[in-house]
């Protein structure tokens, strides 16, 4: 993506690429009180002239962000103080637009396609490509910003705290209305806005502030997260269909995050993850009061819960023992086949071939609800004139989960046994050689890895209400490290959003359900060529504010200065 | 500075073997890379190995500490035979470095440090789910003293850098620290000035007294004659797997064979070079780390 100008063209064309952009952005602003498309109904009805619509509102967030940060540094250096200098404006300009074009594109692709034919963009979708264009065609001309330094500005705590707490509230909210979309192009605008926007403001340096301001302030933002989860239902309307999606979203998150240990922090491969949440389920279906279990032992789902944690780190023990001697590769294949191995078993436990425990292809079904002390998961409550449904009630469940599971790996993280299994990740000989039991910890990960995902599937079976060996197939192993790796490994919020982003696309994009795994495939390419590390680097850092960072910051703004000097040669605004 | 030049005769009590190495050979195929090597290293003394590139040295390294079983021969370490297991050997009381430099790139040099407290500490995993006491008290000690030996090697505003952002010889540093925090009786460096300018190389050997001082025994591994001569109390001289010299510095340094096989002999008498030498190019290091 990266536009190859120098640095001389740059200086030299500076005014009237920022002229331009401001042209550009403004063009995009003002299309949004004309119609983008002759007949109605494709996105959310952009047809009108005046009145534009939800998404429209969203989207132009993206062009006032270009015109703000192209207008504000024309005041001046000295008038905005010190601040100013430790944001990214240009680079974030550049960002802006260009992510600008990407969903005004992607909006006019959609209401093409809608409406089966480029002709019925209307006045208003064409002013948005041209300014749209015009700006990220004007925007890369600008001298480069140094990277921002914001997050080493030192800012009071309720600075800090109000911070954290806006940005939940944006992340609610967004999330409430990107579930609400039902049509796929708009819902792709949308997801275009939404990454345009994150892309914008990490460049612009609110990302690192915010960051920071999470680490010190780590309680407050874990229990605003929280906060921002458990509301979630409420934002819904008694809307089960996307409840469900929710609920299905955490209970993936789950397996996703215990695989995380033993992929994203020990570095193992396991290409048959899906058979440890498989085995959970059926534990779980085995032990509950449906008609078609096979044994006649019902304890309380708490108990069941423990039992199908158990079953499923045994079999990880089982499988891990032989094989976590032998190195990588070895363990990939073993896995991969342990996976199928358990499907096919689950398959011929089926009174033929062998024991009947599963009742073979057919599954288990008719899993009863669970009922914790009186409260139905599967009865409607109204709670606080809100209709809470029956997936509501597991999403909250499978929350709770959620949270026991990130503490278990976070207090495992950042203890000894962590330190252990990300040393071996590094370098497992060093690691070895330095005194960690490397085969034992690595035992422990799989087996731990394994209880977590037996957990998970323990709710899923009453989630599901049936289960049966198909659902546990290679493809959501692959999902499940796809999720990891898409995320970023070894990291709680990466996998969370890894997760989420490969649960809900499919459900929200089911009009590209044939090119799924195309569009994953490609996804994946495109990551590990421009992101290795995921979309959260796991960085083992301490971000918290130390006295001499200060120092520290001013003497990295000064070099920056001193090193784009040449870029002012005149400095009387700044970086323009 | 003063005690730079100062050599033999600090030994804690000479007199204690700590090292006991008896006929050690490793092959590879038809390679003798360590062709029955006996050395002996006492409490508290600096011990140097010296010898050309491919003579075998890392590799009796590799055997000393369990990460290669040798074909045949013993080690005893404090009396006992030690098990061919890396991680019984560093519990015994026997550290290393690496050649290669070989931290935990993704780590902070605090947290490697404390990678190295691994086999010294006894959190268990359900310890630290439940943040029980131990594992808090635990983690308090390992922190505090991880940093004071960050802050014995000169790395004291280092601790929450990621070890890869660390320039060069500060890894070096880091890679003794976390050695260190194994407690060790014994510590073995493998080319611990590789890569390093004269005024770190310096440093370097400060490091290494101040080590010995606090009662340690030092194996060191180095290509650079100066350095080992003005540090080791007794050296040794490795040439195609075997001993060839072994006695105080000043003996070694001026043995014509020494000169010979480091200088002297035929090419094709010498095993051949190996890629990385890192005493005849400095830059060399760096691209390894
Ligand atoms: N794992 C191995 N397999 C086969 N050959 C090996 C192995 N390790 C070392 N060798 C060989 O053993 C010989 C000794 O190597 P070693 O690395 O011990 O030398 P060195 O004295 O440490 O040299 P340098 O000064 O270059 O570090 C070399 O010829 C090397 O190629
Ligand atoms: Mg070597």
């Amino acid at each position: 993506m990266r536009v190859i100008i120098s640095d001389q063209t740059k200086v030299q064309y500076r005014y009237p690429a920022r002229a331009v952009g401001i042209l550009g952005a403004v063009m995009v602003i003002v299309s949004i009180f004309l119609p983008w498309s002759y007949g109605q109904g494709a996105l959310d009805d952009v047809g009108f002239t005046g009145a534009p619509s939800p998404l429209q509102m969203f989207v132009v967030i993206l062009p006032v962000l270009v015109l703000v940060l192209l207008a504000i540094p024309l005041v001046g250096k000295q008038r905005l103080g010190k601040v100013a200098k430790v944001v990214a404006w240009n680079t974030s300009a550049k960002t802006a637009s260009i992510a600008t074009l990407v969903t005004v594109t992607i909006a006019l692709a959609a209401i093409a396609i809608e409406l089966k034919g480029l002709a019925n963009v209307e006045i208003g979708g064409w002013l948005a490509l041209i300014g749209a264009a015009l700006a990220a065609l004007a925007t890369p001309f600008l001298p480069d910003s140094p990277e921002p330094t914001l997050e080493r500005v030192k800012s009071p705590k309720w600075a800090q705290i109000v911070g954290i707490a806006v940005m939940m509230a944006a992340v609610l909210f967004a999330a409430a209305f990107a579930l609400n979309q039902t049509d796929a192009g708009a819902f792709l605008t949308y997801l275009a806005f939404l990454v345009g926007v994150v892309l914008v403001l990490r460049q612009f340096g609110v990302m690192g502030w915010i960051g920071i301001a999470g680490a010190n302030n780590n309680r407050v933002l874990v229990m605003s997260a929280f906060i921002v989860a458990f509301a979630f239902p409420f934002t819904q309307d008694g809307s089960d269909a996307n409840m469900s999606i929710a609920s299905q979203v955490l209970i993936f998150a789950a397996a996703a995050l215990g695989l995380n240990i033993v992929v994203g922090l020990v570095g193992l491969l396991d290409l048959g993850y899906i058979a440890f949440l498989g085995a959970g389920a059926f534990t779980a279906a085995v032990l509950s009061e449906s008609a078609f279990s096979t044994i006649d032992f019902h304890p309380p789902f708490i108990v069941t819960v423990l039992i199908a944690g158990a079953v499923s780190s045994l079999l990880g023990l089982l499988i891990g023992a032989p094989t976590l001697r032998v190195s990588g590769d070895y363990l990939a294949i073993v896995t991969l086949a342990f996976g199928e191995i358990f499907r096919i078993t689950m398959n011929n436990l089926d009174g033929n071939d062998g024991p009947n425990v599963t009742n073979g292809s057919n599954g288990i079904s008719g899993i009863p609800e669970l009922n914790f002390f009186g409260f139905d998961f599967g009865e409607v409550h109204t709670i606080l004139g809100v209709e809470i449904g029956r997936f509501a009630n597991y999403y909250w469940l499978m929350l709770v989960v959620i949270a026991l599971i990130i503490v278990v790996f976070m207090n495992l993280n950042y203890s000894r046994i962590g330190r252990g299994w990300v040393a071996i990740r590094e370098d497992e000989l060093a690691a070895e050689a330095m005194g960690v039991n490397t085969f034992a910890l690595k035992l422990l990960a799989f087996a731990g890895g394994a209880f977590l995902a037996g957990v998970a599937g323990a709710v899923k079976a009453h989630h599901d209400v049936s289960v049966t060996p198909d659902q546990y197939v290679f493809l959501e192993s692959a999902f499940l490290l796809a999720a990891v790796v898409l995320g970023g490994m070894g990291t709680v919020v990466g996998v969370l959003i890894g997760a989420t982003i490969l649960k809900l696309l499919p459900e929200k994009l089911r009009f590209f359900s044939d090119y799924r795994l195309l569009l994953f495939g490609l996804l994946m390419v495109i990551m590990m060529q421009f992101r290795p590390e995921g979309i959260i680097a796991d960085e083992r850092r301490q971000l918290e504010f130390h006295a001499e960072d200060e120092e520290l910051a001013e003497e990295i703004e000064e070099e920056l200065i001193t090193h784009h000097a040449h870029l002012n040669p005149e400095r009387k605004g700044f970086e323009l | 500075m003063t005690q730079v030049t100062s050599g033999v005769g600090h030994h804690v009590d000479a007199s204690t073997l700590l090292l006991e190495a008896a006929h050690v050979t490793m092959r590879f195929g038809g390679l003798t890379a360590v062709n029955d090597v006996s050395l002996n290293v006492h409490a508290g003394e600096i011990f140097g190995l010296i010898g050309p590139n491919g003579a075998g040295k890392t590799t009796f390294f590799n055997c000393l500490t369990g990460l290669y079983k040798p074909t045949s021969g013993e080690v005893r370490f404090a009396g006992a035979v030690l098990p061919p297991q890396p991680r019984l050997v560093v519990r015994a009381g026997m550290a290393r470095t690496f050649q290669n430099i070989r931290l935990f790139h993704n780590m902070t040099a605090l947290e490697n440090v404390m990678v190295g407290m691994y086999s010294r500490t006894k959190t268990n995993a359900i310890d630290a789910v439940f943040r029980l006491p131990r594992h808090r008290r635990e983690e308090k000690e390992s922190t505090e003293r991880a940093r004071e030996l960050l802050d014995f090697v000169g790395l004291t505003g280092a601790a929450d850098m990621l070890s890869r952002n660390l320039p060069y010889g500060d890894q070096r540093r880091l890679e003794i620290a976390r050695a260190l925090a194994t407690d060790p009786k014994l510590l073995l460096l493998d080319e611990p000035t590789a890569g390093m300018n004269p005024q770190e190389t310096r440093q370097a050997e400060e490091l290494i007294f101040k080590i010995r001082d606090l009662g340690l025994a030092v194996l060191v591994i180095e290509h650079d004659m100066r350095f080992i001569f003005n540090l080791c109390d007794r050296v040794a001289c490795l040439v195609r797997g075997a001993v060839l010299v072994e006695g105080v510095g000043a003996v070694v340094q001026n043995d014509p064979r020494v000169i010979e096989a480091y200088i002297g002999a035929p090419a094709e008498e010498l095993p051949a070079p190996q890629v990385g030498q890192p005493g005849a190019n400095p830059g060399e290091g760096i691209a390894d780390a």
